[in-house]
């Protein structure tokens, strides 16, 4: 199987006043048309992962790359013009909060309207009948009631769901989910990895879901890249997570409370090791 | 025995919003009781009712069988004491780790507040290198232990935990939980804890209460939940859902 996205020797540094922060130092990894987890405790450089593949990176930032390969593309040689056609269309985010990310000024439906035709020559009729089956395909359940509603007034569940389908639009074959989850409720969560894991299936989408949350990256994931001080410190099947070898790993494992396990008390923590960061 | 803290048939109606339907709970002295159920079932309100915080519009709510009058006075804020889930937005940004400390114990006319700040940072864990730093110097596990550290230095008797961890790291998350179960035990404390997370709950707590819609769904046993012997189907999917996808 070709790669979808190659990235090496990724490499992230912003320059401030108080001096240079490695925010990711040296990312290597291939994506096919698969689910990759990237999990890692906050600040470990997962978000500015995904964003420099995205080529949404801060300007102050620094970013390089060996390599940076999108289905035949050099991300790191092209334009800021075909980068954006490029977010626009075939590489997608979903951040962790659909507020941000949803323009609050305008219903929901608009905008799905607007982004249909923002991609191609179609009435508005047309289009308007296409966001209500954009909705629908995401599990809203009240579809026209959802289409007339701005941002604020829907929760975060659907608000969510009206970002996946405004993305279902552009159809992307690369799509990078960041803690797109982390905020709603166990059972609305499962909703939409269960969307997520559909388009993966159905259209052959390659997904990066970042998260810092191992035990659900891995029921979900084919395969996971655990992140460290901007670092990767290892790359497991999902499956084989048990088997993980890497301390820091294990660590993340053992320190969460489990139900059912063996009662634990006090819980393990983790016992940080300098060479970790190395 | 006298319950520690006794809720019965309390409601809560914020304008025309009903955000707590008559629920009732009890704890008993020492114990830790868990609440547990989806955003905006009503867990928060269930404390803030408690502290005085919300709108109750009928029931009564006793600690240590005292009925509580509608104005909570002093000694009621020195027994019961709260821990919230972004302590960023609890503590003062501008005041040191010293004078959070301080405030509390001036309020109760508490003294020897030399000994027992200090007393207070080494309880938590933290020392006192961290007396003199501000909040946005601390890191988030750190400050779960200031807020923690406040809570604890009017030795009060119940604390009343709204998602105490849910910010934070699971490593942090870990030392947390640890600290809490060391000053429960060290300090025979009751605990009201609110969780969305099943497993802290169930490893934290001798009991627990789901809630959906402001309502009990069913109480239960830690050790029912950790067997996964729930009666209700709600808690039955909760718990479902809690070990992760499924395909
Ligand atoms: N605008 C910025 N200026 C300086 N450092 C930053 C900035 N944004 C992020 N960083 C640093 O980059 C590192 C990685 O951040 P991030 O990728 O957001 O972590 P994660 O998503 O894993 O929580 C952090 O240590 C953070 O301090
Ligand atoms: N000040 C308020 N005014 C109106 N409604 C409120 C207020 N505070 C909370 N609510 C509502 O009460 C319900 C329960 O809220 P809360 O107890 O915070 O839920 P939980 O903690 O379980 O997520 C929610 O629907 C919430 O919107
Ligand atoms: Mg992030
Ligand atoms: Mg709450």
């Amino acid at each position: 199987m070709s790669a979808l996205l190659t990235v090496e020797d990724l490499r992230v540094a912003f320059h401030t006043r108080t001096g240079t922060v490695d925010a990711v130092r040296g990312v290597s990894f291939e994506l096919g048309r698969e689910r990759l987890g990237i999990v890692g405790e906050s600040g470990s450089g997962k978000s500015q992962t995904g964003r420099a593949i995205m080529g949404l990176t801060p300007p102050h930032a620094e970013v390089t790359a060996r390599k940076l390969d999108f289905d035949g593309i050099d991300l790191t040689n092209i334009s800021a013009r075909a980068r954006r056609d490029l977010r626009g269309d075939r590489i997608a985010m979903i951040l962790q909060d659909p507020k941000y990310s949803l323009d609050p000024v305008m219903t929901i439906g608009r905008q799905i309207v607007e982004s249909i035709q923002a991609h191609e020559k179609i009435g508005k009729s047309e289009a308007s009948k296409r966001a209500l089956a954009m909705l629908e395909s995401v599990q809203i359940r009240d579809p026209a009631r959802v289409y007339d509603l701005y941002p604020h007034e829907v929760s975060g569940g659907m608000g969510q769901r009206a970002m996946i389908a405004m993305m279902l639009i552009a159809n992307p074959q690369l799509l990078i989910a960041d803690e797109p989850t982390s905020a709603l409720d166990v059972t609305v969560q499962l909703d939409v990895l269960r969307i997520l894991d559909q388009l993966v299936t159905e259209r052959g989408m390659g997904l990066i879901f970042i998260s810092h949350d191992l035990r659900l990256v891995s029921s979900f994931c084919d395969r996971v890249i655990v992140m460290y001080a901007g670092r990767i410190v290892e790359q497991l099947k999902a499956s084989e997570l048990n088997q993980a070898q890497h301390p820091y790993t294990r660590g993340l494992l053992d320190c969460m409370p489990r139900l059912g396990a063996a009662d634990r008390h006090p819980l393990p923590t983790l016992d940080r090791k300098p060479e970790w960061a190395l | 025995m006298t319950n520690a803290l006794e809720l019965d048939r309390v409601e809560v109606v914020y304008d025309d919003f009903h955000a707590l339907k008559g629920v009732s709970l009890a704890v008993q002295p020492g114990e830790a009781f868990g609440l547990v159920g989806e955003s905006g079932s009503g867990k928060s309100t269930i404390l803030r009712a408690i502290a005085g915080l919300a709108p109750v519009a009928s029931g009564t709510i006793n600690i240590d069988g005292q009925s509580l009058s509608k104005r909570r006075d002093k000694a009621f804020y020195r027994s019961v004491q709260m821990v919230f889930q972004d302590p960023y937005g609890s503590l003062h940004p501008r005041q040191t780790v010293d004078r959070l400390l301080q405030e509390p114990l001036a309020i109760h006319g508490i003294d020897d507040q030399e000994r027992r700040i200090v007393r207070a940072l080494e309880e938590v864990g933290l020392g006192t290198g961290f007396r003199f730093r501000y909040p946005h110097q601390l890191s988030g596990g750190q400050r779960q232990r200031v807020a923690i550290a406040r809570a604890l230095i009017v030795e009060p008797s119940i604390l009343l935990l709204d998602e105490p961890t849910s910010a934070l790291d699971a490593s942090v998350q870990a030392e947390v939980l640890n600290l809490l179960e060391t000053v429960r035990k060290a300090r025979k404390l009751t605990f009201l804890l609110v969780s969305h997370d099943l497993a802290v709950v169930a490893h934290m707590c001798d009991r627990l209460m789901v809630m959906q819609h402001g309502e009990e769904v069913e109480q239960l046993l830690s050790t029912e939940l950790s067997a996964r012997k729930a009666r209700q189907p709600y808690t039955q999917k909760l718990i479902e859902a809690s070990t992760g996808f499924r395909r």
